[in-house]
């Protein structure tokens, strides 16, 4: 049995590199939103290694309705990436101001 | 001990391929690190007895996720070489941010302690000698019904969501209405023209029905016909 404070210090590695990755890739929205997947992850990660440290099922399930909405967020936002797209010709994130916001 | 040396293996390599997606340079292969990464967790979460979500991350987001990336990245005709200028610019905030959020992460990860009530306090037991997925079935679809079905409902806003998102209405694409053709009569369409002995046919065409007041007639030839679709 692994202990539970392995699995926090992967998941805070991982979280980390997410945050990393969306300032490194300021441009490219695309490797932003694979950088929320694996911020996501990391939460999942977390989740599933309490659930299993506490023997309480009630972890997994939120784990669960995570990755959920990390999948019809990742839909969502590819859907707007190719819209975008298909109008500006470009997905460079610093020139999205259509909304003038 | 084997437990042990799996679990660094696949922390590593997961580990590694997470940084790999973030500092790629072509976005392919981040897509192709992003499902080396997933597979990877998959594997933490089998050692960590969470069969079923292990099962699930490697279905919905290898399957699903990651090829929704890989079409896209690959569908863009961007230049993805131009869009990593100014990594060096952010790198430093980035990393300095990251690094203070990690720290504070230890400095959580070092101070809490379980709560003396913690094992009483359980939601929903894992029940013995019961496999993860039945336990978490009768979890899902007794206890949390209405989570469950309040997920099915965010996914399915997700998919119309995006559906009318990229919809484009083609004006190229012949759409068939039933009712044009079954007001269709012979006596618009056919006409019997008088021909003159071995003269043969002048021009191969065939009639269109009389078109609806909007639609411009267009006695289309067979190449024409393509670029003059029935209005609707």
């Amino acid at each position: 049995m692994i202990g539970l404070g392995h699995y926090l210090v992967v998941s805070a590695i991982l979280l980390v590199l997410g945050v990393f990755g969306i300032f490194l890739n300021r441009k490219n929205i695309i490797i932003i939103l694979m950088s929320i997947e694996l911020i996501l992850l990391a939460v999942n990660i977390n989740l599933v290694a309490f659930s299993a440290a506490l023997g309480d099922l009630v972890g997994q399930v939120f784990a669960m309705f995570v990755l959920t909405v990390a999948a019809a967020e990742a839909a969502i936002g590819l859907a707007i990436v190719v819209i975008y797209f298909r109008n500006r010709g470009s997905i460079e994130v610093e020139d999205v101001n259509l909304m003038r916001g | 001990m084997i437990t042990m040396i799996a679990f660094y293996v696949f922390a590593a390599i997961l580990i590694a391929s997470a940084t790999l997606v973030v500092s790629a340079r072509n976005p392919v292969h981040s897509v192709l690190f992003l499902i080396l990464a997933f597979f990877n967790a998959a594997g933490l979460f089998l050692l960590s007895g969470a069969e079923f979500l292990a099962m699930i991350l490697v279905i919905v987001y290898v399957g699903a996720v990651a090829v929704l990336f890989l079409f896209v990245v690959m569908m863009l005709d961007v230049n993805f070489v131009a869009m990593r200028e100014g990594v060096q610019r952010y790198a430093p905030i980035g990393a300095t941010i990251g690094l203070v959020l990690f720290v504070e992460l230890l400095m959580v990860m070092g101070a809490w302690r379980y709560a003396p009530s913690v094992s009483v306090l359980r939601a929903a037991p894992a029940p013995a000698n019961v496999s993860n997925t039945a336990a978490l079935g009768e979890l899902i679809y007794t206890h949390d019904i209405l989570l469950f079905q309040l997920a099915g409902m965010v996914l399915l806003v997700a998919m119309i969501g995006a559906i009318v998102l990229t919809l484009r209405d083609r004006t190229i694409s012949r759409r068939q209405v039933i009712a044009r053709q079954v007001a269709r009569r012979a006596e618009t369409t056919l006409e019997l023209v008088p021909m003159a002995l071995d003269a043969g046919v002048p021009v191969p065409s065939f009639r269109r029905p009389l078109p609806e007041p909007v639609a411009s007639p267009e006695p289309a030839s067979h190449h024409g016909a393509l670029h003059h679709g029935e209005e609707h």
